[in-house]
């Protein structure tokens, strides 16, 4: 049976889901401490894809990659809570102000730094800034195929994955050789619920820098329980230029940012023919309403 | 989407009573699998916050996946198909998430593969599945099974059977048939034993079968030829998935839990094993099966109530009439807070009865791991006879408070709640189910009778007594004395005729204001700890005493001679 390794790329982003008044500070960025953190939601579709290949191949080992402040090392304990095998977190200040270009060069390097994979699964985009550029510039810089929007992997052949794709107008199956990276987007199916035992297990599990806020009643555990270690990698761990991060290994620069407030100002009035309604139609698939 | 833990802080209140320090080291034997098992605990801090993480994944499965599904598998129903129960889209989808999450065997120790959870939490999770889908929770449910299999198997018979409970098959209790409902006695099905084979087989026919088809079941069975009585029955594990013979000929149309496939099942020489001793399978196993059957029903009806208030509650903050909410109304605030009180004190005794029944198990189970000493026995001893005081009363007064709840929150809906564009209506008839099945209140009533006569209640409602509360309760307190008091003398009064018609007679009245005190007490210790509760206090004694009066009014002025009166059939 063959077996496969599987990287996934994970996000911690606040919830801009259900955003209120408050969300936005004056100076229009987004006001993170009023923000539940949560884990990017398409990169859960991502991570099912990634546990059904491993349900499917027993012996495929799931690794969770993810970068951010030292909190977001509970992405990786969702991951594992899930089924997981194991993660790594990338938190260095020198990472602060990456923009898609800088962080799709940390992440390749540190992707390098943990070896062989057969595929990266990463969410289509993430939900505060909606480029969808990271995914396809980690595969760029690692120099393999990407399959973007998929829906679902459909089949592994001997060389080759099978993989679904969610367009605007239809959906298309393509096949790719592996090593690959694979966008997942929020229609594939919802990630599984975090399981018992999992939680049970790797509850405690932390890095060495949330380490200090650990109990001393439990400290002992981290010798007897090794998986409770999340490796937490700096810049000088995944052998990073630091001019290719951050602030300045980042072109994009942010000229302004507006608090956009829908009003519904703009009405048409349509009549009861079958022309109006095919161009309703056409206008609440093409604004996402409908499909 | 909401979380039915975390958005009820009750639960973790319950979750946190001070019994939970007993309970717990007796089910963890002291932590000793802590050094064997990579998720068992390794203090009682640690236990009781996995319990909390556990819940809150049960709590988050219940908003978001279980209980949306409901209408869906409410309108659509499972069917047979080829002989076999093919459950509603929604449930199956439900029990993909369930095992996904590891949410079967949850009671069960590590070495099956189970969570080795108390009785507290795991009840915990049915009172959620149940608010989110009363037929659904029955499927779920039955992992209780496994424990009937866990106490009375033999070790050969758990290995092979309680990890398949673990990894998510499903279970059913194959009790009732067409000529023995709550008469269990009268069992026909009949089992063989094949001494060429080596091997029993069963034939015969059940009815009203909950997950008839599921795929490890219990099956009452005379084994015993020429028995007419409870005393030629045993117990079988049938072993749906291996075999796959038994034939579901139909399932019920039910007026609730529709979701929840209810067979009628036909055994043509179906090969099936013995659990533990011959003779034994009414007299002690179906005992056990049904107490935890009984307090999984009591969490169910609390479940409902839960839907049912929360249901009302939105609806009458929402819905003007005379240019107002109706909440407002003198009529309908009263309601809520009568149905919120009883909500309240029913939960209350609910969480009661399952430490009861936690601290008993435990020792029932280390009984079987060494002998124990002579504390140690009094201390099970005086647990079972709770638990057994406590399972029928609970059943018993929960589910005829959960009816009552949801028959008010329809009201409180008025017309709309009629009409099937709101879940009152599922949920009213979903609630209908809890008073009848897993023996009906009348036959509660003739369990917790048995804890009135042989004074448990009564010596439990002492200890309540002496129970050390804050100055400003002390009110509260001597309103449950003295309604002692008056349940003591009523009590005499039936008693002392030493008739038995005319103690079955009063038994209900007797078992309901025994009921009312003891949640009473339950919300006057509960506000003890959080003055949150004092609202649901200060209604449920004022109601509960003038209920008890009515009763006690009705015995003080009825004698043996009056029965003749109440007979329709001498008419």
């Amino acid at each position: 049976m063959k077996n496969f390794k599987i990287i996934v790329l994970a996000k911690q982003v606040p919830d801009t889901r259900n955003v209120g008044k408050d969300a936005m500070k004056e100076d229009g960025t987004v006001n993170r401490a009023v923000l539940p953190a949560i884990f990017n939601p398409e990169d859960l579709n991502a991570l099912e894809q990634a546990l059904r290949i491993k349900d499917k191949y027993p012996g495929s080992t799931v690794t969770l990659l993810t970068m951010g402040p030292p909190r977001a090392a509970e992405i990786i304990r969702e991951g594992l809570y899930r089924g997981a095998d194991n993660g790594y977190l990338l938190t260095d200040r020198a990472f602060a102000g990456s923009d898609t270009l800088a962080t799709s060069y940390a992440l390749s390097r540190a992707i390098m730094k943990i070896g062989d994979f057969d595929f990266i699964l990463a969410g289509r985009q993430a939900i505060d800034g909606d480029t969808a550029q990271v995914g396809p510039q980690v595969a760029e810089k690692l120099g393999v195929p990407q399959v973007t929007y998929a829906e679902e992997i459909v089949d592994i052949k001997k060389n080759k994955a099978v993989v679904r794709r969610r367009l605007e107008k239809g959906v298309e199956t393509v096949e790719s050789v592996f090593p690959l990276l694979i966008t997942v987007t929020g229609t594939a199916p919802a990630c599984r619920p975090r399981n018992a035992k999992l939680i049970m297990k790797y509850k405690r599990a932390t890095t060495i820098s949330e380490r200090q806020n650990v109990s001393e009643d439990y400290i002992f555990m981290y010798d007897d329980r090794p998986f409770l270690n999340l490796p937490e990698w700096n810049v000088g761990d995944i052998e990073a230029e630091p001019e290719r991060l951050g602030l300045s290994g980042s072109p994009t620069k942010v000229k302004k940012v507006e608090n956009v407030v829908f009003q519904a100002k703009e009405a048409k009035v349509l009549e009861a023919d079958n022309q109006s309604i095919e161009w309703l139609m056409k206008e609440l698939i093409s604004n996402h309403t409908l499909g | 989407m909401s979380n039915f833990f975390t958005d009820n802080p009750d639960l973790k209140f319950h979750l946190n009573h001070p019994l939970m320090k007993k309970i717990v080291a007796l089910k963890e034997r002291n932590f000793a699998d802590r050094d064997k098992y990579d998720y068992a605990p390794v203090d009682f801090e640690d236990t009781m916050d996995s319990y909390e993480r556990v819940l809150e994944v049960v709590g988050e499965i219940c908003g978001d996946i279980i209980a949306p599904n409901a209408e869906d598998i409410d309108a659509e129903g499972p069917e047979v198909r080829d002989n076999h129960v093919k459950y509603a889209k929604g449930t199956e989808i439900n029990l993909e998430a369930i095992r996904k999450a590891g949410l079967m065997g949850i009671t069960l120790p590590r070495k099956y593969g189970g969570l080795n959870f108390s009785i507290v939490p795991y009840t915990m999770a049915a009172d959620m599945v149940s608010r989110a889908d009363a037929a659904f929770v029955n499927i779920w449910g039955l992992q209780d099974c496994a424990e009937t299999i866990h106490e009375f198997a033999s070790e050969e018979q758990k290995d092979r059977y309680l990890p398949r409970f673990c990894q998510g098959e499903t279970g059913a209790m194959a009790l009732t048939e067409p000529d023995a409902g709550s008469d269990l006695q009268s069992v026909q099905l009949k089992a063989a034993y094949d001494e060429e084979k080596d091997q029993w087989y069963l034939n015969g026919v059940k009815r009203f079968i909950t997950n008839g088809d599921g795929d490890i079941s219990l099956v009452l069975a005379r084994s015993e030829e020429g028995t007419k009585d409870g005393r030629g029955l045993s117990m079988f594990i049938y072993d749906n998935k291996k075999y796959h013979t038994t034939k579901v000929r139909r399932i019920e149309h039910k007026l609730g839990i529709i979701g929840s496939p209810t067979c009628e099942l036909v055994y043509r020489n179906t090969p099936a094993e013995l659990v533990g001793s011959r003779r034994m399978g009414l007299i002690r196993y179906v005992m056990s099966l049904m107490n935890g059957a009984r307090l999984g029903i009591a969490a169910q009806s609390v479940g409902i109530a839960e839907a049912a208030y929360r249901e009302a509650l939105a609806f009458a903050k929402e819905r003007e009439q005379f240019g107002r909410p109706v909440i407002q109304f003198p009529a309908v605030y009263e309601m809520l807070s009568v149905m919120k009180s009883k909500l309240d004190a029913s939960r209350s005794l609910l969480y009661e009865t399952a430490r009861f029944v936690d601290v008993y198990k435990a020792w029932f189970h280390i009984s079987n791991e060494r002998p124990l000493e002579k504390e140690e026995r009094q201390e099970m001893k005086k647990y079972q006879q709770l638990a057994d005081a406590y399972t029928p009363l609970a059943k018993g007064l929960a589910s005829e408070i959960c009816n009552r709840i949801a028959y008010d929150a329809l009201q409180i809906h008025g017309g709309s709640g009629f009409m099937k564009d709101y879940p009152i209506e599922r949920i009213y008839r979903d609630a209908r189910i809890t008073s009848i099945y897993e023996g009906t209140t009348q036959l509660q009533v003739v369990a917790a009778i048995a804890g009135i006569a042989r004074g448990t209640l009564l010596k439990q409602i002492r200890e309540y007594e002496e129970t050390k509360i804050k100055p400003e309760l002390h009110t509260y307190r001597r309103v449950l004395v003295s309604m002692t008091e008056e349940f003591e003398h009523a009590a005499e009064k039936v008693h002392e005729t030493e008739n038995k018609e005319f103690i079955d007679f009063h038994a209900r009245r007797l078992v309901e204001m025994a009921g009312n005190i003891i949640m009473g007490y339950l919300l006057l210790l509960d506000t003890n700890r959080e003055s949150r509760f004092w609202k649901s206090l200060e209604v449920f004694v004022r109601n509960a005493r003038a209920e008890n009066r009515e009763r006690a009014e009705f015995i003080m002025i009825s004698s043996i001679n009056d029965l003749g009166r109440f007979k329709q059939e001498e008419n």
